[in-house]
């Protein structure tokens, strides 16, 4: 029976870890680019990203599965993530990326706002252009300052992804669950912590790790 | 020939006139202190010969070369405002290192990177490079830091960092250099290493602009003293002058309180 168990969690645990991967590398990019749109001096595009995010931020992210999921075919008629579990999983990554990429957009704006201003100012005056002083000499300050509060939302993340279940992708605490139907016992739903608690345990010290990395300079 | 001139600068915050028609010429290798009390405008006008900020009215005359007009064509592109500004070198306040480059790499990175605009850039790549980095630590002995070429800002003095500065705004050895309060962010006890490598400078004859509150310094250092006050030029001329024997009632003032301190 462990062994039965045992394959079937390894197998919704993968999910798991597809999810959060796939919504990491979408997020990580897109949360930049929704930084720098609250950030710009274009006022429209400023609070279209700032009201996009305080929608995102406002509700919560099992509702917002919802509606990405059903939306299309509830209300435009088109339920274009087909029925199939590839299609609910597409969905709820696509989710996932909005969701993470509002928070890390905020995280990324504090970053940003937090190099002091003499930084750019020390490039410009040294002919630098604007893209090389970002790259060069702003984006690794920027790092540096916001990896805790990444951390932070990449292990909330490592738990949300338990999420997906509300539109039916075979994660690993589904997976936990079908056992209560199927075989009448309950301890492989409660076994899906230690797969948790494993997988931020090696987050952790990884981003600890990524922290010291950091430590040869300091803002 | 004036290597900068400087004519009827004005700048505007909003409601607030910062600078009102400022202006000075200065020769090459002259060195030019503006005094004054804070929220004179010396620190705007530095800003403005950075390209910083855009001043509303007057002009920046480079060699006989106009870099900024206010009557003409005020939108320049970044390519333009990149190229003006390499005639100026800033030294700030604040030294405004980069926290993540060693002392080395803070005075090449800008040189590395406009380096590659060249057009012989791919063919001569490992020349360039090298010579960039001899300029670079032939700068830092300069100011006596070739023993910390390796370290990082953060391990570095107030008064060392500055020094680290100072090699960085020369390695694109612009024609003038400027000075933001060089020395106004450092201990007491560290204003005199940082002082001793501008005055090094002013020997070799660097063209400089310096903004202090060092009167000793200025008076030693440069060739004309420019008093401002409420953004106004209100008296300028040699040292001895104006340190010496001002005219102007506000100029006595300012320098009377100076005295006390």
């Amino acid at each position: 029976m462990f062994q039965t168990v045992l394959a079937s969690l390894n197998e919704g645990f993968l999910k798991t870890l597809e999810i959060f991967g796939l919504t990491l590398v979408g997020a990580f990019p897109l949360g930049l680019i929704l930084a720098f749109g609250s950030t710009s001096p274009f006022r429209p595009l400023k609070y279209l990203v700032k009201f996009i995010v305080w929608c995102v931020r406002g509700t919560p992210l099992m509702l917002q599965l919802l509606i990405i999921y059903y939306g299309p075919g509830l209300i435009l008629g088109n339920n274009w993530w087909g029925t199939s579990s590839a299609g609910r999983f597409t969905a709820a990554v696509v989710a996932f990326i909005i969701n993470y990429s509002c928070y890390f957009s905020e995280i990324y704006r504090g970053g940003i706002e937090g190099v002091p201003k003499g930084q750019s100012e020390a490039g410009q005056v040294l002919g630098m252009t604007k893209g090389q002083i970002f790259s060069r000499v702003i984006f690794l300050q920027v790092i540096k300052r916001i990896v805790p509060p990444m951390g932070n939302e990449i292990i909330t993340l490592v738990k949300d992804t338990s999420l997906a279940r509300v539109i039916a992708v075979y994660e690993v605490i589904w997976n936990g669950q079908t056992f209560i139907k199927a075989s009448g016992i309950i301890w492989p739903l409660f076994f899906t912590g230690v797969y948790y608690l494993l997988f931020s345990g090696i987050l952790t010290l990884l981003l600890g790790r990524l922290e010291k990395k950091l430590d040869f300079f300091r803002v | 020939m004036s290597v900068l001139e400087v004519k009827n600068i004005s700048k505007s915050f909003g409601e607030t006139e910062v600078l009102r028609d400022v202006g000075f010429s200065l020769e090459k290798g002259q060195v030019i202190a503006i005094i004054g009390s804070s929220g004179s405008g010396k620190t705007t006008l530095l800003r403005c010969l950075n390209f910083l900020e855009t001043p509303d009215g007057g002009q920046i005359v480079v060699n006989s070369e106009t870099l900024f007009d206010a009557g003409g064509r005020t939108q320049l592109t970044e390519k333009e405002v990149r190229r003006n500004r390499l005639h100026f070198g800033l030294v700030f306040q604040s030294f405004n290192l980069f926290p993540q480059y060693t002392a080395l790499s803070n005075v090449k990175l800008a040189g590395e990177l406009l380096a590659r605009e060249r057009s012989d850039y791919q063919a001569k790549r490992k020349t360039i490079l090298k010579e960039i980095r001899d300029n670079a630590a032939g700068l830092l002995q300069q100011v006596g830091l070739s023993d910390k070429m390796h370290l990082y800002p953060h391990q570095l003095s107030g008064g060392q960092q500055q020094r680290v500065a100072i090699a960085r705004a020369l390695a694109l050895s612009p024609d003038v250099l400027c000075f933001d309060e060089p020395t106004s962010a450092l201990d007491p006890e560290l204003t005199g290493e940082v002082l001793k490598v501008i005055l090094a400078l002013a020997e070799k004859n660097t063209t400089m602009v310096i903004v202090t509150h060092e009167m000793q310094f200025a008076r030693e250092v440069a060739d004309q003293v420019v008093f401002m006050d409420g953004g106004l030029v209100v008296e300028a001329g040699p040292p001895e002058e104006v340190f010496g024997k001002p005219k102007q009632e506000r100029t006595i003032r300012f320098l009377e309180r100076y005295s006390e301190v």
